[in-house]
This record gives structure tokens, sequence and C-alpha cells, in this order.
């Protein structure tokens, strides 16, 4: 009886609200120092090297009525979403398909190997001459950026694989479409998750690469103007909101998706 | 029959590659609604054997002839239920039975209140009850369990085999019963069939004429040291 009255104490809802405050508190307070370091070192810098943070809002909130800002963020995630999608599924079958079958990992670890060390730049260059400075050339090079990063990870899902699951899965005559839905897919998406919260930073920051060496839109594109034109101030208004963007991405859509597909985990241990 | 089985030889490779014989020349077969225990120490090939039956092992000299029109229902040795699905799910993944039928053999196992359950919140009875739920689920005309009594306390077990045993009976099911344990087998099935030490050969083909609710505790105890008594002769080179 005492132990329970503690513990309805320990959760009662001011408590709660309380521990929420101070937890938010503890994630903003980084970027409120963040800022006034910002504002500080505004004022100390020559030349609009370092805008200050009202500038840069500024400059953001006139590119937002224009309608510059949003159509340049809609046009990069377009890329980022069309590359992510492709590299994820690609990678996922390849990565699969190796896990299980022994030749074909021997045939095409050499080539994944290489993929996985090939600079970024080399693949997107090598794209743009061989396809022209197209949509495809941009996504695709992108895309096979991240493919071997995938391959390799949901390889070991693969490898990791239950016997006993399949084996149950065997003896109880489970159709090969609900063996896949209920007994693999579940064991893959631990691994699937992990191959996308690291996809999707590197599949953003490469796409801006993409975008600013062969596309006439997207944000990288507004960088590389804001470089030529030694803009500090219009570099960041285009960074800024990106980066946020990004965040909100991971935040409301990968996490709660990965905390989905594990809520079968008990605390004390499946 | 419900199974008809003659395996001449089954060997096993070890991880380091050495072949060594698990089973010889064993041959039995099973009639409809017979519940049969197969006895054996450890290490004898038993699980190899309901392996083999259950169509996980196809790689020994011999026969297994299950009809294919029968339905298997299988209890491993651990629970094997799926993680990520609650024992409801786990249950209607299989289940060729209607739902009303399926609550039924819930609550037989006592399994009523866990449904909405993941497999990892329960505790290994529980987990046992869900996997002799689910083999029941596909309407089993052969039932496989490979000693689903193993790490329960007494209590338990005795209990868990009475539920067991009434399902079983209650549904007409054929079943193989695989256990190290002599007073177990002599519980639950009508017939037990001994294997020997590995490489496992049989040994016994013991028909238990009283039913095996009403053998007089007496005769149980002559029948276990009688079937003691040809297992050690058996160990014997």
């Amino acid at each position: 009886m005492q132990r329970t009255s503690t513990k309805e104490s320990s959760t009662s809802p001011l408590r709660q609200s309380l521990e929420r405050v101070t937890a938010l508190a503890l994630t903003l307070l980084p970027l409120v120092l963040f800022a006034a370091a910002w504002q500080a070192g505004s004022s100390f810098a020559r030349g609009g090297l370092v805008p200050a943070p009202l500038a840069v809002l500024s400059v953001m909130a006139a590119e937002a009525r224009s309608g510059a800002l949003f159509f340049n963020l809609g046009v990069t995630l377009a890329r980022v979403a069309a590359s992510f999608s492709l590299a994820m599924a690609l990678g996922a079958l390849l990565g699969v398909a190796m896990g299980r079958s022994k030749m074909l990992d021997r045939l095409c670890d050499p080539l994944l190997i290489i993929l996985l060390h090939l600079p970024a730049l080399v693949t997107i260059v090598l794209a743009y001459i061989w396809l022209g400075l197209n949509e495809t050339a941009a996504v695709a090079a992108v895309a096979l950026n991240k493919l071997p990063n995938t391959a390799v990870t949901l390889r070991e899902g693969a490898r990791a694989l239950d016997r006993s699951l399949d084996e149950m899965a065997f003896v109880f005559k489970l159709p090969p479409g609900q063996r896949l839905r209920h007994v693999v897919l579940p064991q893959l998406a631990p691994y699937f998750a992990a191959a996308a919260r690291s996809g999707l930073s590197l599949v953003w920051k490469i796409v801006l690469v993409a975008e600013l060496l062969g596309r006439s839109s997207g944000v990288g594109f507004e960088i590389g103007v804001a470089f030529q034109l030694f803009d500090v101030t219009r570099l960041l208004a285009y960074a800024l909101p990106f980066v946020g963007l990004m965040l909100a991405i991971e935040t409301f859509f990968v996490r709660p998706a990965e905390r989905h597909l594990s809520r079968w985990r008990t605390p004390h241990g499946a | 029959m419900a199974l008809e089985l003659s395996i001449s030889r089954k060997d096993l490779r070890t991880a380091s590659g050495q072949s060594r014989m698990v089973l010889r020349d064993v041959a039995f077969s099973l009639k409809q609604g017979e519940i049969c225990a197969l006895l054996g120490p450890s290490g004898c090939g038993k699980t190899t054997l309901l392996r083999i039956i259950a169509g996980l092992d196809s790689d020994f000299e011999g026969r297994a002839g299950l009809a294919p029109a029968q339905r298997v229902g299988m209890v491993f040795q651990e629970p094997r239920l799926l993680p990520w699905r609650s024992v409801a799910q786990n249950l209607r993944l299989v289940s060729t039975c209607g739902e009303a039928d399926l609550l039924a053999i819930a609550a037989a196992l006592h399994l009523t209140g866990h449904l909405d359950h993941f497999p990892g919140e329960l505790s290994l009875g529980l987990a046992r009850r869900a996997a002799i739920a689910r083999a029941f689920a596909v309407r089993p005309d052969i039932l496989l369990l490979d000693e689903p009594f193993v790490s329960l306390d007494p209590a338990l077990a005795r209990k868990l085999r009475d539920e067991l045993i009434a399902l079983v009976l209650k549904r007409k099911v054929t079943a193989l019963l695989v256990t190290h344990d002599v007073a177990e087998a002599i519980a639950v099935a009508d017939r037990i069939i001994v294997l020997s030490a590995a490489p496992g050969r049989l040994v016994a083909d013991l028909p238990i004429d009283t039913p095996r609710q009403a053998l007089a505790p007496a005769a149980a105890a002559s029948l276990k040291a009688g079937i003691l008594e040809l297992m050690a002769k058996a160990q014997e080179p």
C-alpha cells in the first residue's frame, strides 16, 4: 500500500507537467545560449561576415513573403524524398538479397565496398556528365550515395533473421505474404529504422551539394548564389529553415515511427 | 494411420564438420486418436525425430509419412511466439477455426485475460500455454509436442498437463509427445515408445491399457520401474 502511494505521487499531474517543463527548458537552453553567442559574435565581426540574428530573420521573412523560400524548400524536399525512397527501397532489396544468398553476397560485395567509399562529389559530377544536368541525374546520384549504406545495414538484418521463427512459420503453413508481413519484416524493422535515420541526414546533405553543382533551384542552389555574392545573411536565411525542417521531420515522423515499431519491446526485455 | 515412420539412419553434422549418427532403425506408426509418448534420455534424437515428422528436416535415410492433407500443430521446446504480435494476434495468424472456437481454446488454457499481452510480458508458463493454444488453433489432426512441460514447476506442469490432455481428448487429436520424464509419459500417454541413448534405437513400444487418469499409483510405479530398467539395459554397451 505504502509503495503504491509513493508511486502515485511521483506520477501526479503537477509533478508530470513540472518534469515536462524542465525537459523542454533543458532542450531550449543550448539554443538560447547559441543565439546569444551569435548576437555577441555579430557585433564583433566586421563586414557582415557574421550577420545579426535579426538581420537573418528579416531576409528570411522577405524570402518567405515572395514565396521563394517555400518554393526552394519544397523543391529540395521533393529531391530528398525521391532519392531517399529510391535508395531505401533498392538498398533494402539488395541488402536482404545479399544477406540471404551467399553467392550474391560474394558477387556484389566488392562493388558495394567501392560505392561505400566513393566520394559523393565523384558520383554527382559523373551523373551530371553522363545523364545531363537534369533532375534524373541529381536524384540518381544522391540515391547512389545512400544505397550502399542501406544495403549493408539491411544485409546485417537479413543475416540475423531468426531461423526458429522461420521454422514455426513453415510448420504452421503461413502463406508467403503473411510470412513476410508478420515474421520477416518486423525483424528487419529496427535495421530499416537505423538505415532510415542515418540515411535522411546523409541524403539531405548530399542533395544540397548536387543542387549547388547542377540545378537552378532548391536550397543548395540559393546557397551557391549567396556564396558567389559573399552574402552570409542570405546563406543563413536558407540554411536555417532547412535544418529546422529536417529536425521537424526527424522529431515528428522518424522517431514516432520508430517508437510505434518497437512498442512490443517491454522495459524488462522480451 | 495418422503417421507412418521408418527411419533407417539419420546423421547430424556438428559445427566442427564431424558427422554423428543420432537415429538408427526407428520405425513405428500412430493410429488416429492415439496419444503416444516418445521417451528417451537427453540427446537421443527425440527432437530430431519430431523435426523429421514436422517436415523441418528431410536429410535422412528412410520414410516419414504424414498424410498430405493432415494439419500439423506443433509446440516447440521454446514457445516461438512472434514477440511483436499480441497473444491474440499470434493465435489468429495461424487459426483455421472460428473466433468462438479460438476463444474457447484460449479459455481452456486460462489465457483469456492475456490475449492483449505481448509475449515478452508473459511468464514462461503462460507463453507455453499460448504456444499450445496456437497449436490447437490450426485444428490439428496430429499434434507434435516437444517437452512442453520442461522447466515449469511441478505443480504448474501437472495442471498444464491435465488441461492439455483434456483438450486433446475433447478434440480427438492424435498426439506425439517427446519427453525424458518417465512419470510424465505414463501420466499422459496411452502408448509409450522408448528410445535408447544416442544413436537412438527403438527399445520398446508399450501400450498402456488402463486409461491414464485411472491408473492406480502402485501400477504406475511398477510400470515406471519397468521402463527405467529397460532404459538402463539399453544404455549398456
